[in-house]
């Protein structure tokens, strides 16, 4: 086997890749790097030239008011916003050079656990730019938005099918925002039984967003302990279960990327003391069509689109949250409610002289016109404007209709087959003397290492093996979270990288471990090859210059 | 295997040997409990080959009307716009699309840098010092503003003008029974905010009050003496918030000009697509005072150890990742591949393009106002100053009908306001005008609706008459 | 400061904050340790002059750049003074860390229950606390 890994640095091509059986040694640190990643960096603004531009106005074409009849001179702007005056060939020049200052999923291997970076099949952005997405308005008359409206409803009964829930509704805009959806729905559930539950229970490897949302809803975050083999501690849940708990907030399998064993009994402890069960769908790519949510016993979950559905992260964002609900939950669901009419037939045939295809989807903006019960009828309200972030439904759905249900599940035996073959390979290794699986001895989709024995017995922190996978053309995974393991490295592997993929990131590691050995100062200072090196960030955030000074 | 899955038989088999497990199903039997593991199918269809899913997915498009079928006036919180080619370009670069956020910055720049140029783009437009690198969209930008005000000051009640979208009214709503506030609403009077109104519904115990510029009907409000009414009975620790459309900032006052603290407002027509509502993002800009009560992610610039410049992820410890229950938002996707539309945008705008491109819009809408109520039956819902947007009434006009009508014939008049306005605005019409509705367009669509008025006068006859009179 | 010390004249808490106590009033700050376990400060959040502080309960944050660390008064009082040259208009929070018993103090207090003082360490218990 002798397949490489292309470095992930555009033209840095300065450590050879490792690969296959025998890893070349690495060079010696070097700082020599193409010229345009190591460009100096200036700003767009930086080359403004006053007189310049891109864009040339239309004439207007119509008889012209004096402005000031138009708008007085007081509600006026009194000097422009000093944009930058460049020209189109500067903006694509200036963009693309930064661009290549970037890494990205394209380009290299990025086990970032917890964020599943899989391939974005190209299809998604082929489709999603047709004009009849791309360009619908989303106050366009929903008998002229038949086919927003039945992709919308196809993609609800495919994520319900996933969650084992009966009711979705896609309008959150990232996972973070159907948290807040969720525990808002939980409240509103409660209080529609009269009553006032104030305790979020979640465990102490939950993701930040939990807390945050927790008190943005206006309840409280009560902690539940971790056991010895990575779940929930079933005596700390008993002990803090009672009837002021509204929810308990659960990732499963959890940040260890350990599938609770007890999950049957944390749901039986919860729905006990009459609380609502809410899934952190950050990592669904572990179990779908393997096991359901909903089968579980929760009643809310989340999806996040850009994590198990393929929509491009974008550097960040946009994202989508989606939830899925039980029936006792449903009524309650943000508004409009997609609703199919007639079973799916048509209520009138359409009329293709009059730019009108059949109508067989409505879109319910008001909770009263929905029968009592069904979902939305008794509505917490909107979350954002409009019907959700609708581009990345069209690539999410995609996505699922290329897969159907094997494809589903092939993705998620994968995701587990890759990560458990990746921690096998460290094993083999000998990586795990310095960086043991934090937790248990296998993982679903996704494992932690804790990088405490190597920052003892090498002098490495978890932070200097991520820069120096930067090095090797690495995107290093998760460093520092979960909280409770201490120097963590949470590493999510995906179904789409190979098996040769894997095996070169598992030698790297071996290496930099090898050459910390000898000698830790070269990792405690890399990166070496990267555009920038280590930034000071202490520095960045005592003064912060957060925007380009203009004088 | 599917087409995106990697591993082969033989890879399935050696990977397998490594864990030291028969199968893929023993795999997951020793770690999920017997009764929840599956062996039955999902209940979904089996999948499709790239050509049938393209194929499918085109049909999907072809049965929507979109704004290349039509001629479309739409607005009401997107619109329209040109977007110009070297975004597409752009947003279709793999270093841009497929990084995720920039946590390991040595190899990020390009994406920081973005943010960086982003946020000073956005401090110019609203003359506000301090901006994120984005937030989730418009509506939601306002609800992250009303929190910020309530970890500032801790008061809990919120006062809006009743000119908010009503997406972003429903929204605060929505999330206020979370911050335990209470939203005290101000009419408007003859289509803006009305003064005396605004002034008595705020007192020490308010905590935001929140304008919107252009209102929902499209009015340029006068947003400097609102500001100063709510610093006056309110003191020093009430914010005051604007949820500002971006074109219009071409040419109206901006926020950090007229009083206003936080600046929040929609970003779809900084360079993005309608895309049916989203993606888009919300732009979220403030005072100084308010750097680390900020939501959400935010680029600084500093320095590497060699001296070069860069940019990293900067006061971090707002975030829910540090400090999780007591973080000043829980968003943690902000929406940068659209905020870099935003800002490639704007740079193609250029200092002098923005207002050329405002002044456009005034002189179009302008016409297009004019027009209209030229033709007999239509008339203003209000005579504030407009930019590209403004509402129309049509008394006794069955207005949904008129629209069928108007949109038959290929051109989509507006929003009827009955969809958001049932009780105040039945017989309203939102008209929005981009650069890319031309004068003959504008001339089109007063034809149709002319054309569609007597239509409907000569369906209902004389009903329709002693309506009016009476009206 | 690099290297750890404790001076003999302050008076400690086991949260690792120190009070240099003159009479009824007294200066608060956090110890080599804590500076130590924090990294480098990029900002102090102080108290408002005039608010009052209690014992064992969290009057300030420290932040570096991934963490934030609540400050834990060791005495209850009212606060006279917070030390502005570590704000974002003085020279910036470095102190802390380059002399966290000098220039690094955080906030001048009149005690409000001068007994309370029986209750802290000395310098040999608080080392021998650091030492467990």
């Amino acid at each position: 086997m002798s397949a490489t890994v292309d470095t992930a640095i555009d033209g840095g091509a300065l450590i050879p890749a490792a690969g296959g059986a025998d890893p070349r040694p690495l060079a010696a640190p070097t700082t020599s790097v193409n010229p345009i990643q190591r460009d100096h960096a200036t700003t767009i603004f930086e080359k403004s030239v006053e007189g310049r531009r891109a864009f040339v106005a239309p004439p207007s074409g119509v008889p012209e008011v004096d402005l000031d009849d138009a708008i007085p001179a007081g509600l006026r702007r009194g000097t422009p916003a000093r944009l930058p005056q460049v020209t189109e060939g500067e903006l694509v020049r200036h963009y693309v050079r930064i661009s290549r200052r970037n890494f990205d999923l394209d380009t290299g291997f990025y086990p970032l656990g917890s964020c599943t970076m899989k391939h974005n099949p190209r299809l998604h952005e082929r489709v999603t730019a047709l004009p009849g997405h791309a360009r619908l308005h989303p106050f366009q008359a929903p008998e002229r938005a038949q086919g927003a409206l039945e992709l919308m409803w196809g993609m609800e009964r495919q994520l319900s099918e996933v969650s084992g829930l009966p009711h979705v509704c896609l309008q959150p805009s990232a996972g973070s925002h159907g948290e807040l959806a969720g525990v808002l729905l939980a409240r509103a559930y409660h209080e529609s039984r009269g009553e006032t539950r104030t305790k979020v229970l979640t465990p102490d490897t939950a993701h930040g967003t939990n807390p945050a949302t927790v008190t943005m809803a206006g309840l409280e975050v009560v902690k539940v302990a971790t056991n010895a083999d990575g779940g929930v501690d079933l005596d700390d849940l008993r002990a803090k279960a009672d009837d002021d708990t509204a929810l308990l907030m659960l990732t499963n399998p959890n940040t260890l990327g350990i599938f609770d064993p007890n999950i049957e009994e944390i749901t039986a402890i919860v729905h006990g003391v009459g609380g609502v069960l809410y899934y952190d769908g950050a990592n669904l790519n572990a179990i779908m069509g393997i096991t359901r949510p909903g089968d579980m016993g929760f009643d809310i979950v989340h999806f996040n689109l850009h994590k198990s559905f393929t929509q491009p992260h974008g550097g960040g964002g946009p994202g989508s949250g989606p939830i899925a609900v039980s029936d006792r939950i449903a009524p309650f669901l943000p508004l409009p409610v997609i609703r199919r009419l007639n079973g799916g037939s048509a209520t009138d045939t359409g009329d293709p002289t009059r730019n009108r295809p059949p109508v067989r989807f409505a879109l319910v903006e008001d909770a009263d016109a929905l029968p009592d019960g069904a979902p939305g009828s008794r509505s917490i309200g909107k979350l954002r404007g409009f019907q959700g972030n609708y581009g990345c439904f069209v690539r999410s759905y995609s996505y699922i209709t290329s897969l159907g249900a094997s494809g589903l599940r092939d993705a998620s035996e994968i995701a587990v087959l890759n990560a458990n073959y990746l921690l096998a390979k460290l094993h083999e290794l000998g990586v795990s003397e310095h960086l043991p699986l934090a937790f248990g001895t296998r993982c679903m989709h996704e494992f932690v290492l804790s990088g405490g024995p190597m920052k003892r017995d090498l002098g490495l922190k978890t932070l200097d093996l991520a820069k120096r996978l930067l090095d090797h053309g690495f995107h290093p995974p998760t460093v520092y979270f979960p909280l409770l393991v201490d120097e963590a490295l949470l590493v999510e592997p995906v179904e789409t990288e190979t098996k040769e993929t894997l095996d070169a990131f598992a030698l790297v590691i071996a290496e930099i471990l090898r050459e910390g050995a000898e000698d830790p100062t070269i990792a405690q200072n890399a990166p070496y090859t990267t555009p920038v090196r280590r930034l000071d960030e202490a520095g960045a955030a005592k003064r912060p210059v957060i925007r380009q000074p203009l004088d | 295997m599917t087409r995106y899955t990697t591993a082969t038989d033989a890879d399935r088999e050696a990977m397998l040997a490594a864990v030291g497990v028969g199968s893929i199903r023993d795999l997951l039997a020793e770690q999920i409990p017997a009764a929840l593991l599956r062996d039955e199918p999902l209940d979904l269809p089996e999948g499709l080959s790239e050509q049938e899913a393209y194929v499918h997915l085109r049909d999907l498009a072809s049965a929507n009307v979109s704004a290349e079928d039509e001629v479309t006036f739409l607005g009401a919180g997107m619109y329209d716009h040109y977007v110009p080619a070297l975004v597409d370009m752009l947003l279709g670069r793999s270093e841009f699309l497929t990084p995720y956020t920039p946590y390991q910055p040595e190899v990020s720049q390009g994406g920081l840098q973005v943010m960086f140029e982003y946020q000073t783009a956005i401090s110019e437009l609203t003359a506000l010092p301090v901006s994120n690198a984005s937030v989730y969209e418009g509506p939601s930008a306002v609800g992250a503003a009303a929190y910020l005000a309530k970890l500032h000051n801790g008061r809990e009640r919120i006062v809006v003008s009743a000119g908010l979208h009503p997406h972003t009214l429903q929204t605060l709503r929505t999330l206020a029974v979370g911050y335990g506030s209470e939203i005290v609403e101000v009419p408007l009077r003859d289509g803006a905010t009305d003064p005396d109104a605004w002034a008595a519904a705020i007192d020490e115990r308010t905590s935001a009050v929140i304008v919107q510029q252009p209102n929902f009907l499209g009015a340029v409000e006068d947003v400097a003496p609102l500001a100063a009414a709510a610093k006056e009975r309110a003191g020093d620790k009430v914010v005051v918030v604007g949820a500002y459309d971006p074109i219009p900032l071409g040419i109206i006052a901006p926020p950090g000009d007229v009083g206003v603290d936080v600046a929040v407002g929609e970003g779809q027509t900084l360079g993005n697509r309608l895309d049916f509502g989203g993606p888009s993002f919300g732009f979220f800009a403030a005072r100084d005072a308010f750097i680390r009560r900020m939501p959400g992610r935010i680029a600084g610039e500093t320095r590497d150890v060699d001296g070069r410049r860069g940019w990293v992820l900067t006061l971090q410890t707002r975030e829910q990742h540090i400090r999780r229950e007591k973080a000043t938002s829980n968003i943690c996707t902000s929406q940068a591949l659209n905020a870099l539309a935003g800002v490639a945008y704007l740079g193609w705008l250029g200092r002098d393009g923005l207002p050329e491109l405002a002044e456009l819009l005034v002189q179009r809408t302008q016409y297009a106002l004019r027009t209209l109520t030229a033709i007999d039956g239509v008339e203003l819902l209000h005579d504030r100053p407009v930019v590209r947007e403004f509402a129309l009434r049509l008394p006794g006009v069955d207005v949904p009908a008129l629209v069928e009508y108007v949109q038959d014939r290929g051109t989509n008049p507006g929003l009827p306001l009955v969809r958001t306005h049932p009780d105040e605005h039945a017989d309203g019409l939102l008209v929005a005008i981009t650069e890319q509705r031309t004068k003959e367009q504008i001339d089109r669509l007063a034809e149709l609706v002319a054309e569609g008025l007597q239509a409907q006068r000569t369906t209902t006859g004389g009903d329709d008459a002693d309506r009016k009179a009476g009206a | 400061m690099a290297e750890a010390s404790y001076p003999e004249d302050l008076q400690y808490h086991s949260a690792h904050d120190w009070a240099r106590i003159d009479g009824d009033t007294a200066v608060f700050g956090i110890t080599w340790y804590a500076q130590n376990a924090l990294g480098e400060v990029v900002f102090f959040d102080p108290p408002e002059v005039g608010s009052t502080v209690t014992k064992d309960e969290s009057y300030a944050e420290l932040e570096s750049v991934k963490a934030v660390s609540d400050v834990i008064a060791p005495l209850s009082g009212e606060v006279l003074e917070v030390n502005a040259a570590l704000t974002d208009d003085g020279d910036g929070p470095e102190a802390v860390n380059d002399d966290p018993y000098g220039d690094g103090w955080l906030v001048k207090v009149r005690l409000s229950d001068p007994s309370e003082v029986d209750a802290l360490l000395d310098r040999d218990a608080y080392v021998a606390s650091l030492e467990d």
